[in-house]
């Protein structure tokens, strides 16, 4: 029997326009198999979080090179928690210093990938936290 | 073609030796070309290297744009920066300066850049992050304070927000009585690889490449040493492009900002001088300096033979580099500074005017004032330690040098010919043309790195456990306070009819086919903010969505 495919969003909070990352990380999570819903740059949180909900995803991604992540990753988990999706697996990357990882696993990402990782370790990643999930 | 000694050579000696070590089998540039394991005098056979490239300072400046070089003067050092507030932008500003830079570059926030005030809710959380915000005229008066406009020559990282910001420039120069025509400096006023790239457009492209011109035309008439716009391949390269595609995009970007002035009626000799480029210098040394010499033949045909300029100053391509940002590995972070290094150096050899070099510790954030030293002190090794800068393009005419670089100009002809038919840059990038190319490469990029094809010391060889940086440069949330504090006091003391027949003023200019500068000159003089401005223009010309997401 085939599971059903995972579907992931990937976002970019706020007004930072880099987003060679985001779009090389979609592109090696469509290659791996996985339904792949991309925003494009500068989207609020509401925004993120109406298309989570509306697409139903497993997972949300989060690009954020300006150094408003705290802020704006906030802002997102709490509007996911709002609309009852909680469960849902968050991860994010980007320009973030190690030093505030415990805030954002803290408010429940579940993990940050910096520069230099390779998409077959993100790709791993989440296929074993949304398995894990259930 | 290679002659008989050369084809010996690789048969007798070089064979043998891959067979050994098959992993030195084939490297290419980023552009995909192959490099060739030995240059000689064949691989440039039927060329003239007198004819085509000449002397430094003459057409087509294959060797650099002046005669002399750096053995007249070095290049600009002229390191990017600005964050947190104007306070503290100016500081660092001055410490800049007394540490021996010899340039302002202004890096504004991305409220700035994208025409939002520090108190918007779509500014949460970026106030004073990757610049220094700015509002008001107030915010730019504390940025310059103690740096008088006539000694320096300043940079603006300032694009669709561009004629406010440079409106507030002037304003700043009337008040502290300096002459708009002795005023030195550029600003970016690039919106076009704002589309293809980095992401900071707010209006559809027509309207935005009208007050581009507006800034042309306003300069010609009134700032004659003033760079009108930087037109700039750095953030396309960032975005994932090759050294070809950086400046056949930006060449062609460059085309149409000249169609667009030549429309408006003004004389191709009149703006062209003014015209300054931007490109990146990445790890890959000796085609980053090909891709400079080549730029600079191809602008220089373009310029005379193509758009039919006369006078010799607008066929030059004069640029600023600043090392690449996207080279920089969070992974050991120290062997940064050995990557800046080199980087820097292409651009010292590639004949650039003014340079940045970036800091070991920004894939963390933005840098320290340690770091940034360290950053600075590397131009000044190499300017005064290492004889790069004493001997006129020391490169030219060597064999492998000069085939990269025909081999790259080549290349970014068939792309600029391929965007000239499809109507030019604007076309190619409504249709996401550059945008899919760019795309294509950094994925490509990506899985060689992944497949250990491009090694990346640190990254994927010789990886080991590293030490964290200290001492981190950390935005505090009381800035942003301030701000929208000095924000708000600034609103509440201006004349609010002065303030609102300005911003009336500049929707009907913006609404006429005048130049909406000395608009724009009038709204910063009334105290508007950067968003109550662009919010005016927002109503008349309306916004631009994504061209192409994926």
């Amino acid at each position: 029997m085939s599971r059903k495919k995972v579907r992931v969003l990937i976002a970019k909070p706020g007004l930072d326009g880099h987003d060679r990352g985001a779009k090389v990380v979609a592109r090696a999570l469509r290659d791996a198999g996985m339904e792949v819903i991309y925003t494009g740059i500068r989207q609020t949180p509401p925004m993120i979080v109406e298309t989570a909900v509306q697409e139903d995803v497993d997972v949300v991604g989060l690009s954020c090179l300006s150094g408003a992540h705290l802020e704006l990753f906030t802002d997102v988990m709490e509007g996911l928690h709002q609309k009852g999706m909680s469960g849902v697996v968050v991860i994010a990357g980007g320009i973030i210093p190690e030093e505030d990882i415990p805030a954002l696993e803290k408010m429940g990402i579940k993990a940050v990938f910096g520069p230099g990782t390779p998409t077959s370790e993100i790709v791993e990643s989440i296929k074993k936290m949304v398995a894990a999930k259930g | 073609m290679p002659g008989d000694k050369k084809r010996r050579w690789e048969k007798d000696v070089l064979g043998p030796s891959l067979q050994r070590s098959p992993e030195r089998q084939q490297f290419s540039l980023t552009s995909g070309m192959e490099v060739q394991p030995l240059y000689a005098p064949d691989d440039l056979a039927g060329l003239d290297l007198e004819e085509s490239v000449g002397y430094p300072g003459e057409y087509p400046f294959g060797r650099g744009i002046q005669p002399t070089m750096y053995r007249g003067r070095l290049w600009t050092m002229r390191q990017y920066s600005g964050f947190a507030s104007a306070e503290e932008s100016n500081r660092r500003y001055r410490y800049l300066l007394e540490q021996g830079q010899t340039g302002l570059s202004v890096a504004f926030d991305l409220p700035t850049q994208l025409g939002y005030d520090s108190d918007s809710p779509l500014a949460r959380g970026e106030v004073g992050k990757v610049g220094v915000p700015v509002a008001t005229l107030r915010d730019m008066e504390i940025l310059f304070r103690d740096i008088p406009l006539d000694k320096v020559s300043t940079s603006m990282t300032i694009n669709s927000t561009a004629p406010v910001l440079l409106a507030m420039y002037i304003v700043l120069a009337k008040r502290q009585g300096v002459a708009l025509s002795k005023l030195d400096g550029t600003i970016q006023n690039d919106v076009l690889k704002e589309y293809i790239a980095r992401g900071t457009y707010i209006f559809p492209p027509l309207p935005s490449l009208r007050m581009t011109t507006d800034i042309f035309e306003y300069c010609c008439q009134n700032m004659p040493r003033w760079n009108t716009i930087s037109i700039s391949g750095y953030h396309i390269r960032e975005a994932g492009a090759t050294a070809v595609q950086e400046i056949a995009f930006t060449l062609a970007n460059g085309i149409a900002y000249v169609r667009a002035a030549i429309e408006r009626g003004l004389d191709i000799d009149d703006f062209a001088g003014r015209l300054s480029f931007f490109f990146d210098a990445h790890n890959t040394l000796l085609e980053e300096v090909a891709k400079f010499r080549a730029a600079r033949i191809l602008w220089a045909k373009i310029m005379k033979e193509r758009l039919g300029a006369k006078n010799p100053r607008s066929w030059m391509l004069r640029f600023h580099t600043q090392t690449a940002g996207c080279a920089l590995t969070a992974q050991q972070p120290y062997n940064n500074i050995v990557r800046v290094a080199v980087q820097a150096l292409a651009a010292a050899l590639g004949g650039t005017q003014s340079l940045h070099t970036n800091s070991y510790d920004e894939a963390y954030a933005t840098p320290s004032e340690e770091a940034v030293t360290t950053a600075l002190r590397t131009q000044q090794v190499l300017a005064y330690e290492c004889g790069v800068a004493e001997t006129v393009d020391p490169l030219g005419g060597a064999w492998m040098v000069e085939k990269l670089t025909r081999d790259i100009m080549a290349a970014a002809e068939k792309y600029i010919a391929r965007i000239d038919d499809m109507g030019g840059a604007l076309v190619a990038i409504e249709k996401g043309f550059p945008q899919r190319e760019i795309q294509e490469s950094a994925f490509r990029y990506q899985k060689e790195v992944e497949a250990g094809q491009r090694v990346i010391v640190g990254v994927n060889k010789f990886v080991t456990p590293y030490a964290r940086i200290p001492r981190l440069v950390r935005v505090d949330a009381i800035e942003a306070k301030k701000q929208i504090d000095r924000l708000t006091g600034v609103k509440r003391e201006r004349d609010s009819a002065a303030f609102a027949a300005a911003l009336e003023n500049l929707k009907k200019i913006a609404g006429s086919r005048e130049n909406t500068m000395p608009a724009f000159i009038r709204c910063v003089e009334a105290g508007a903010t950067v968003g109550e401005i662009c919010d005016s223009l927002r109503e008349v010309f309306g916004v631009q969505r994504e061209f192409l997401i994926i």
